[in-house]
């Protein structure tokens, strides 16, 4: 039994981005603040410090930054026909746990989705027609207007590295012109290039393309954010991708909120306390609080006003089915809104070989590279081709780990003398382009308890059940052709194109953009939160993160789920606090 | 909604967990068990942080001629010679796996909590599962390697005149590894292919991490590459488009003839 604590205002399930941001708005409301975070603390100069930071193996290889599956992970199949089994490793995606999430290892790629991705069924039905029945695609009641300026808070919260496209409708040379329109430049000019996205850039212009520096949260200059903490320009040592930034550059909770969030007073953390479900009262519509297990086992219960789920994208939709908060999705009828619509992302690669262009793979960035964005969302007709959505095509440089990059060409053994010549040869003088594609709903792709495989804890596991689809295959491929037109414009030895081939595997590292499961909508019978994130069953619980993406877009997704908290953190204060019940009548 | 006004008091909220027991149960230094926390602890009137200290990486103990193996036998330790040797071979490019100590690497790697999967989700049931699926095998990598070994040697001796894998010619040797990776070898209680995927990829490790952890000695692997390791500023060198830099390599530990200050 639960021993019950002291009532608070508020508690935050995780302590990641969305936490920092919620606790750092809602203390400077007034409000008194706990959260709670299964791992443990950890900062700057105590766990990722200069003089180790740039441990492949430790960091990356054993995971030391990561969820550990021991404690909990999801179960996994490509579709209803298979069993699900456990993911007993980390493989296809990393989500972080500790202070900072996986806000501490993130590359730093910070998009703003396009404005046709928030209407999305809306705005492809118009131009192509109707959608196909098994796509599950819906508009997110929220448009990019609405979030520009939250955007822009959370850039400039970072010191977003980057050239504005579009400034209030006038496009800007040198930026993204196909972004939405902005209200200002970034905060910091883009970062220096190295050479290959440099190639890139020139290859992309010479086939008519408008290539740009993809917009970074590593900082190309002191930066000071506007709650006064200070960053440092980044050193390019190319370990923020699976790393901790060392050096103050790469934007996280710990660089550039916890600094002052951790001094307030109405503020307060606990660290190795696991949230297991939130408690509520049904007939009030209302959450009570949650219940959480500290690192001796023993549960205790938080009452409080106001509880936000904080916890990564795979989490919080598991916490509602735990917590029997919602309808839970069904795929055979399609009702229910919890579980449903997890999507992702879908990335291919085009390997290019020169003989002697010396790339000094190791000076990078997360986010140092060239992207040109051209076949992104609907930035060109899709008539005639078999789907929907895109992605961006980039050249990132985002450093030359030794045991994470072996590129080599076609054809080559995996070992003996000849890998390690093909790895000698080639690892100073290639470059690598990738495609970022977008993954639209489908009505099997959801998130449900499992029925066989438990946690730590004894709770059920989530359950995956994911595929790509026709509508992403075929984008991909799209997508992955005009990459090896860009790739054989630089007259290069050799250009290998990697195209996506069979089903999804959980097994190779992809990237960490899990999706959906408790989406956001205009309609409370096709999601699970309303517009301002808001669960539609109990009013004073909100969601947080990717999981309120109805279907993914062709981008990375923290700047969006950064500019979706600060609009949520926003409702909370100026229409929540003044008048606590749902902001959007069902 | 009630806003608060005063300061909250940690210690009336959680008896148990108070500031005071913040600032009392410091993290152990090196030590990486920090990381996964070994207790609940209330945190707030600022960051917790104490001068000096780190959660810095654990050092491999290193070997002593012809003693301190921690896991593997002396059985083992020819077999793992041999294999990674072929794997990462020793030739005019430079010296191999065997030279780069993976052997230690993998002995201190096996020996440790990656050795027995304790971060990995170890209950069943068990069953195979489709590819997509990843790995599903009851055994952690230590056992997977202790087994696998023992089947190999047992195969090696059934097709090659009682032999174990370490006396095999080279040729010999790539046709079983190769047997192994193309799952055309089937072994005694183990799984040939996950052997395989697993060997590769702890060698790979060996050889390209930091000599802190026994293998890469000399930055064998790092200059075979041109990789500089674990520096943390090239900003000098942003610009240089196309230059070959030959920086010479430093570990975590520095490298040889450099003294810190």
């Amino acid at each position: 039994m639960a021993r019950k604590l002291p009532a608070t205002d508020v508690v935050l399930v995780g302590f990641g981005w969305t936490a920092a941001i919620l606790g750092q708005e809602l203390t400077d409301a007034g409000l008194q603040v706990v959260a709670l975070e299964r791992g443990g603390w950890r900062d700057t100069s105590t766990d990722f410090a200069v003089t180790f930071a740039q441990d492949e193996l430790r960091y990356y290889f054993r995971r030391a930054l990561f969820e550990q599956p021991a404690r909990e992970t999801v179960t996994f199949r490509n579709n209803t026909g298979q069993t699900a089994l456990p993911m007993r490793h980390l493989g296809s995606f990393l989500p972080g746990t500790g202070v900072g999430g996986a806000g501490i290892h993130w590359n730093g790629q910070t998009w703003r989705f396009l404005p046709s991705d928030f209407v999305a069924r809306t705005h492809n039905e118009q131009r192509y027609g109707k959608l196909p029945d098994d796509m599950t695609v819906q508009d997110w009641g929220v448009t990019y207007d609405d979030l520009e300026p939250y955007y822009d808070k959370f850039e400039y919260l970072c010191g977003i590295s980057g050239k504005a496209g579009n400034i209030k409708g006038q496009i800007q040379e040198g930026g993204n012109p196909f972004e939405g329109p902005r209200a200002r430049d970034y905060p910091n000019p883009p970062l220096d290039m190295v050479l290959a996205p440099t190639l890139f850039e020139k290859a992309a212009r010479e086939t008519g393309h408008k290539p740009f520096a993809c917009p970074a949260a590593n900082m190309s200059r002191p930066y000071t954010n506007p709650l006064g903490v200070q960053m440092a320009p980044c050193s390019y040592c190319g370990f923020c991708e699976k790393f901790g930034c060392g050096n103050y550059s790469k934007s996280s909770p710990q660089t550039t909120i916890l600094p002052v969030l951790m001094r307030k007073d109405n503020f307060e953390l606990r660290t190795e306390s696991e949230v297991l479900r939130v408690l509520h009262d049904q007939q009030a519509k209302r959450a009570t609080g949650v219940v959480y297990v500290d690192a001796q086992g023993e549960e205790w219960e938080q009452p409080a006003e106001l509880v936000i789920l904080c916890a990564y994208a795979t989490h919080n939709p598991r916490l509602m089915l735990l917590s029997g908060i919602g309808k839970p999705y069904d795929p055979k009828t399609g009702e229910g809104a919890v579980g449903k619509n997890y999507a992702y992302q879908i990335t291919s690669s085009v390997d290019v070989f020169f003989d002697d262009a010396i790339m000094n793979p190791f000076v990078g960035a997360g986010a140092l590279g060239v992207g040109i964005d051209e076949y992104n969302g609907d930035n060109f007709d899709h008539s005639g081709l078999g789907f929907i959505g895109g992605g961006y095509i980039a050249c990132w440089n985002t450093g030359g780990r030794p045991i994470e990059r072996h590129p080599v060409p076609k054809g080559t053994p995996q070992w003996g003398s000849k890998w390690k010549a093909a790895v000698a040869k080639n690892y100073m003088t290639s470059l690598s382009i990738s495609t970022h594609g977008a993954v639209m709903s489908h009505r099997g792709n959801y998130f449900d308890l499992d029925p066989t495989y438990r946690d730590a804890y004894g709770q059920p596991l989530m359950r995956m059940t994911f595929d790509y689809m026709d509508n992403e295959r075929r984008m991909s491929d799209y997508l992955t052709d005009r990459a090896t037109e860009i790739a054989k414009a630089m007259n290069a030895r050799e250009v290998n194109p990697k195209k996506r081939t069979g089903p999804y595997s959980i097994v190779p590292y992809q990237t960490t953009h899990n999706t959906g499961g408790t989406i956001m909508g205009a309609d409370p019978k096709t999601s699970a939160v309303n517009r301002y994130l808001q669960s539609w069953d109990l009013h004073n619980l909100f969601v947080m993160g990717a999981c309120v993406f109805p279907q993914n877009a062709g981008y990375n997704p923290t700047g969006t789920v950064g500019a979706l908290t600060y609009w949520a953190a926003d409702a909370i204060r100026t229409q929540y606090l003044k008048n606590p019940g749902p902001l959007v009548q069902a | 909604m009630k806003k608060t006004d005063r300061p909250a008091d940690p210690s009336k909220v959680t008896p148990q967990l108070t500031r005071r027991g913040v600032l009392s149960g410091t993290l152990a230094l090196g030590s990486s068990a920090a990381l996964s926390g070994a207790q609940a602890r209330s945190i707030s009137g600022g960051v917790p942080w104490q001068p000096a200290e780190a959660n810095a990486p654990v050092e491999a103990t290193p070997t002593v001629a012809g003693g301190a193996w921690q896991f593997f036998t002396a059985a083992e330790r020819d077999f793992i010679d041999a294999a990674v040797s072929r794997l990462i071979p020793n030739d005019e490019l430079g010296p191999g796996a065997k030279e780069a100590g993976v052997t230690v690497f993998l002995d201190r790697q096996l020996a440790g909590a990656y050795g027995q999967g304790a971060s990995w989700y170890m209950q069943g049931p068990w069953q195979k599962g489709e590819e997509t699926q990843g790995y599903q095998s009851r055994m952690s990598p230590a056992e997977i390697y202790r087994a696998a070994i023992k089947a190999i040697d047992a195969h090696c001796a059934q097709h090659y005149d009682g032999k174990t894998f370490a006396g095999l010619s080279d040729e010999q040797k790539d046709e079983v590894l190769t047997g192994l990776e193309k799952k055309t070898i089937s072994l005694e209680g183990a799984d040939a292919g996950t052997f395989f995927t697993l060997i590769l990829q702890n060698t790979t490790e060996g050889f390209f991490s930091d000599p802190i952890y026994g293998g890469n000695r000399d930055m064998v692997g790092w200059k075979l590459i041109g990789f500089p390791g674990a520096r943390y500023d090239y900003r000098p060198y942003v610009k240089r488009h196309g230059e070959k830099l030959d920086l010479a390599p430093v570990g975590i530990k520095g490298r040889p003839g450099w003294t810190p200050a």
